[in-house]
């Protein structure tokens, strides 16, 4: 089944020191822990910090479910799936109930996670200071001294310039009330499931080399002000095809005249709604398989 | 109130080679309580040393300088600069000749601020301040401009406003007259001798003959030291 | 109680003698100016009195508000740090150095509040204008970025992000070089009402005399590492005992 390849691709060496930043990063929720990056038959940019931490961690009776940007059936998300059919032989699916194991990329699914599951982010950045203090040093002793004013200082320009906080994607948080964390570019609106998730969350970042990890049910609180509270953004209406109000949303444009439709991101989730019959002002009868 | 005890002052001059300029020896001035002593002497005799001897600007290099401070006598010339400092706050006022200023600090403020950091409200020391000036011939519309550009006579009428308003139990005055006119030697010569009422030390320098005998309650005579090469 | 209390100081850097022997003492709300030429040491004095910088020999302490005595180089860094952001302030000669610069006036002010833990961003923006009126910055430049600052702008902005948590003890290096002197005469009024009013205590390195004699009410001087002469700052500049000292002020221009 995984002719030419060790299993899940990786050497076991590889794949044994990659465990033992897991077991760090694990012990010590939100730290970054720097790890051996190896070199992935795909380009930076395209998850190969994620690749590696689910090659370490995938048994033979797993289930692998990747997705990018919600979806199951990007060219990213088919392509990952497919690298781990072929090197390690494993199930793969697209419903989130079924995945063992979660790879994604901008999105946390909408079906809460179990803990059973395992979900393991891409991170391009993990360092969420980057953009405020271009010494990584000067980072490094940030994060050990817990001294993360600069960070509402970002926020305070933000509600001094936009009236409000105007991050809406990769949004700070604290974890276990001890490091600042990138969550990675998931919007905003993921945020809260992470609080209190029961299932084990993975970072990996493959061209900056680092893993960080939140264990089950760890306390993860965005950053915000007391007078300007952390706000989920969503679009103003509900999905067009299953007529869902608390998932997130993506714009569709659909002509060249203004038309538009906002649909699930979360296509899994989208299409199990419209299978249990809910349906959207603009689902059509044939989606519903 | 204040007592010396064999005061000696010699100046060593380092950039002339350590040249020793003796000026005092063996003072022993002591002044009461409502009391008005004036130095007096040539020029040269080291009025004006012994002046800032006392209030602690020269250092002594021998003997002491007791003040009575909070019924306590402290001895300026050992005590350590914090303790010096509080004894020029609370109980040593000092009336230079010249004023040296503030940069953009105003008149009235440069007043003000010797009650305020005193303790006095912020309102009633400019009411305070305010007052003592008029009585001094500064006239209001001066009180908000920093005195850097007034006159001479001007410039000390405010150093002695600014010296008397706090009451120091002891004062020392070097030439508080010497660039007024007849009318503002007059108001002087009445404030002092209204801090004399009220038991105050005093200390003066005072070539003004008609000033010195309307203030002085006795002479203290100092001779240029004999040792000066 | 002394503030700050430091002993037989020492540091050498290859041959030079930047500290040889040196004492200090700093009591609560007490100015103490430290004078001397270029390579006098007295930079580096302040750096190791703040922390910043370990001797080689000697020990300093700091009382703390409870009355307790840190050695300030005994302490963890995470310890020292929080110092430097809440009890201690630390002004540099540039600005620039202690400024954000593409972060706002008010941001810059607030981010001390904020490392301290304020969460409240009208209180944080209240105290940031706040401060910027006390400082002479009209507050509707409370949003501008401090590169459209003159210079005498920044370093008042820099006192206001300093001064904005109330420290205890303040070291300045050289506040008012490389200002014009109009400027550093408005800033050396605004840093001596405020230094009075908060009864601030302070170590101030400068060359000029002119600033130890404004702002001081202590000074040592400083030559080759050793303090040569230390007193009451009119004493020490109206009555100087040492060769040096005397050479020193007898160097400044009457104005």
């Amino acid at each position: 089944m995984t002719e030419g390849y060790n299993f899940a691709y990786l050497d076991e060496q590889t794949k044994r020191m990659i465990r033992r930043a897991l077991l760090k990063a694990v012990a010590i929720p939100g730290h970054q822990v720097p790890f051996g990056s190896r070199e992935m038959p795909l380009p930076y940019g395209w998850g190969t910090g994620g690749i590696q931490v689910t090659a370490s961690i995938l048994g033979h009776d797993d289930t692998l479910k990747v997705i990018d940007q919600g979806a199951d059936d990007t060219t990213n998300a088919v392509s990952i799936r497919r690298f781990f059919a072929k090197t390690a032989g494993v199930a793969t699916t697209t419903h989130t109930a079924e995945a063992t194991v979660i790879q994604t990329r901008h999105r946390i699914p909408e079906k809460t996670l179990r803990d059973d599951q395992i979900i393991v982010y891409q991170v391009p950045q993990p360092e969420p200071l980057f953009r405020l203090e271009s010494s990584r040093v000067e980072t490094r002793r940030m994060h050990g001294l817990a001294d993360y004013g600069l960070m509402h200082v970002k926020l305070y320009e933000d509600v001094a310039r936009f009236g409000q906080i105007s991050i809406s994607y990769d949004y700070p948080v604290l974890v276990n009330q001890r490091y600042l964390m990138s969550p990675s570019p998931i919007p905003a609106f993921d945020n809260p499931k992470m609080d209190r998730m029961p299932a084990l969350q993975l970072f990996g970042a493959g061209r900056e080399k680092r893993i960080y990890a939140i264990p089950p049910w760890t306390q993860v609180r965005s950053l915000d002000f007391e007078d300007h509270p952390f706000r989920a953004i969503n679009a103003p209406e509900p999905c067009g095809l299953c007529g869902a109000t608390d998932s997130y949303l993506d714009e569709v444009i659909t002509d060249d005249h203004g038309g538009r439709l906002f649909v699930c991101s979360d296509t899994d989730h989208c299409a199990e709604r419209r299978a249990a019959g809910h349906i959207g002002k603009d689902g059509f009868a044939e989606a519903a398989e | 109130m204040l007592r010396t005890e064999g005061l000696a002052k010699t100046f060593t001059l380092h950039l002339r080679g350590g040249m020793q300029l003796p000026v005092l020896s063996g003072i022993d001035l002591a002044v009461s309580t409502g009391e008005c002593v004036v130095l007096s002497g040539p020029s040269g005799a080291g009025k004006s040393t012994l002046m800032r001897s006392l209030y602690g600007n020269y250092r002594a290099e021998a003997g002491h300088i007791w003040i009575r401070h909070h019924g306590e006598m402290i001895d300026i010339a050992a005590a350590e600069p914090r303790i010096v400092l509080a004894v020029r706050r609370e109980t040593l006022g000092y009336v230079s000749q010249f004023l040296r200023v503030v940069p953009r600090v105003s008149t009235l403020d440069i007043v003000a601020d010797e009650l305020i950091t005193r303790g006095v409200a912020q309102d009633e020391a400019r009411d305070r301040a305010g007052a003592l000036l008029l009585r001094l011939n500064i006239p209001r519309r001066l009180h908000s401009i920093p005195p850097a550009t007034f006159s001479g006579g001007e410039q000390q009428r405010v150093n002695l406003a600014r010296g008397f308003i706090a009451a120091h139990p002891i004062l020392l005055l070097d030439e508080p007259t010497a660039s007024l006119d007849a009318d503002n030697r007059a108001v002087v010569i009445a404030m002092v001798n209204e801090a004399k009422a009220r038991g105050t030390a005093i200390v003066a320098i005072c070539h003004d003959a008609e000033v010195r005998d309307a203030i002085a309650d006795r002479l203290f005579p100092l001779s240029p030291t004999q040792e000066a090469a | 109680m002394t503030l700050l209390r430091a002993r037989g100081l020492s540091l050498r850097f290859k041959a030079i003698r930047a500290l040889d022997d040196v004492a200090v003492d700093l009591w609560p709300g007490e100015v103490l100016a430290i004078v001397g030429e270029s390579g006098s040491g007295k930079t580096t004095l302040l750096n190791v009195l703040s922390g910043r910088m370990a001797p080689d020999a000697g020990t300093v302490w700091y009382t703390d508000p409870e009355g307790q005595e840190h050695d300030v180089h005994a302490m963890p860094a995470p310890a020292l740090r929080t110092l430097h952001r809440s009890d201690w302030g630390f002004v540099h000669q540039d600005p620039r150095q202690n400024l954000r610069m593409n972060v706002s006036a008010g941001g810059n002010v607030g981010e001390r509040l904020m490392a301290r833990g304020a969460r409240n961003y009208g209180d944080i923006r209240a105290e940031a204008i706040d401060w910027l009126t006390q400082v002479e910055i009209d507050a509707n430049r409370v949003d501008d970025l401090p590169r459209t600052f003159s210079g005498g702008m920044l370093q008042r902005l820099q006192i206001a992000r300093t001064l904005v948590t109330h420290p205890r003890l303040v070291f300045m290096d050289e506040p008012t070089g490389g200002l014009d002197v109009s400027v550093q005469a408005r800033l050396l009024d605004l840093i001596r009402t405020l230094v009075a009013r908060l009864g601030i205590a302070a170590v101030l390195v400068t060359h000029d005399i002119a600033v130890a004699r404004l702002l001081a009410h202590r000074i040592a001087v400083m030559q080759r590492g050793r303090v040569v002469e230390t007193g009451l700052t009119d004493q020490v500049l109206d009555d100087p005992q040492h060769a040096y000292t005397q050479l020193l002020v007898s160097s400044v221009l009457q104005a």
